[in-house]
């Protein structure tokens, strides 16, 4: 991360000052600082609510129902955290959102599950395999319907948008199994993590 | 295909209500104080909201001054005359490249090509495939790793990597193969 960042920036003066951009770029800073501070305002209200809504699901057992019916997927994804209910209930909260495309609702889910993968985390500044396995089936942006894209196409006027809903999914569920091997190929080739973080 | 329609009509307006009544009505059935409950949980919302701020910033901002400078075009200049070669249409480049970086860049640059190419145009689909199969990499990295302070990605940012590359291959072979 350290070297992707600061290539990002640096490219981005030296390219800049070559076409004679510097300007758009020291305004593209100074709007980024703020567009991202505007992203976190905006995810605030949802998250508050979402995490109230989570601490009623935990508390009334649906988080450990779920968890408990989805034990043997969740054992061989984070064989770290074999039972503990929270986490896995939490993930399968946070999936299900996903494949519904309610992101609104699953970060908040995912967010929590962080937190409690955090908990039993032995190095408190790098990733747990836990953690990387739950960044690789978000990225990978398993949905059921993508909706908003449907959206785009309707308003462009498609003859018939939900075409597309098959060969999305399709691609989805490859994109998605391809994360989940890929990090757990990843786990074997890097240094475990108390002996180094890593990059 | 109207009926799928009307189905997925009823899902995008159905399912958020559903989980929300559900998980409420079941509390109260378990005698959860819901009220004290909700509260409770609700507050840390805004500490994780605050904690993420700085990782948004960092990834944020990069990517904006990437995209000022010119670089991203180059990026895309430079990708293009080999993507043409596997029957990717250099139409669908940025989209390839942005969309792991900026979720609205990557919305915008779709918007584009939906409204400068024909609609039901075989470039359309696939950039509607690509970008309905994929989500924001560092968006994601920076949110989730920014809630609990964590710097150190090991191989998260790798792994999202390969698995958007997996995405726009799979969109392609998919999309030759359904509209082609």
């Amino acid at each position: 991360m350290n070297y992707i960042w600061s290539f990002l920036i640096l490219i981005s003066i030296v390219v800049g000052a070559v076409n004679g951009k510097l300007n758009d770029v020291v305004n593209a800073l100074l709007s980024g600082a703020e567009t991202s501070v505007k992203i976190a305002i905006g995810i605030c209200g949802v998250m508050v609510f979402w995490l109230g809504i989570m601490k009623i699901a935990e508390k009334s057992g649906i988080v450990e129902w779920l968890s408990k019916i989805l034990t043997p997927v969740a054992n061989f994804l984070f064989p770290e955290v074999k039972g503990n209910d929270k986490i896995i209930g939490d993930v399968a909260m946070n999936f299900s959102a996903n494949a519904l495309g309610l992101a609104n609702a699953a970060t908040p889910m995912g967010l929590k599950a962080m937190d409690e993968m955090q908990k039993i985390n032995k190095d408190k500044s790098s990733a747990s395999n836990s953690m990387c396995m739950l960044l690789a089936m978000n990225t990978a942006g398993f949905q059921l319907i993508p909706a908003t894209v449907i959206a785009i196409l309707v308003s462009c006027g498609a003859k018939n948008p939900t075409e597309i809903i098959i060969p999305t999914f399709i691609v989805t569920s490859f994109a998605f199994i391809g994360a989940i091997v890929t990090a757990k190929i990843m786990q074997r080739i890097f240094p475990p993590q108390t002996e180094s973080g890593g990059e | 295909m109207e009926n799928i329609r009307h189905i997925l009509d009823i899902i995008s307006v159905y399912a958020l209500p559903s989980i929300i009544f559900v998980i409420l009505l079941w509390a109260l059935i378990k005698k959860v104080p819901v009220y004290e409950t909700f509260v409770d949980g609700a507050k840390e919302g805004v500490d994780v909201t605050l904690r993420i701020v700085p990782y948004l910033t960092a990834i944020v901002v990069a990517v904006a001054m990437f995209r000022a400078s010119g670089a991203l075009d180059m990026l895309t200049a430079c990708c293009a005359g080999f993507l043409d070669k596997i029957n990717m249409p250099s139409d669908i480049v940025p989209l390839a490249i942005v969309r792991s970086l900026s979720g609205s860049a990557a919305l915008g640059v779709f918007s584009d090509i939906a409204s400068s190419n024909p609609v039901d145009s075989y470039v359309t689909k696939l950039g509607a495939i690509m970008l309905g199969s994929s989500e924001t990499t560092f968006y994601v990295l920076a949110v989730y790793f920014g809630s609990v302070g964590i710097k150190k990605v090991r191989y998260a940012l790798i792994t999202g990597l390969i698995a958007d590359f997996l995405g726009i291959v799979g969109a392609i072979v998919v999309a030759n193969w359904f509209f082609a």
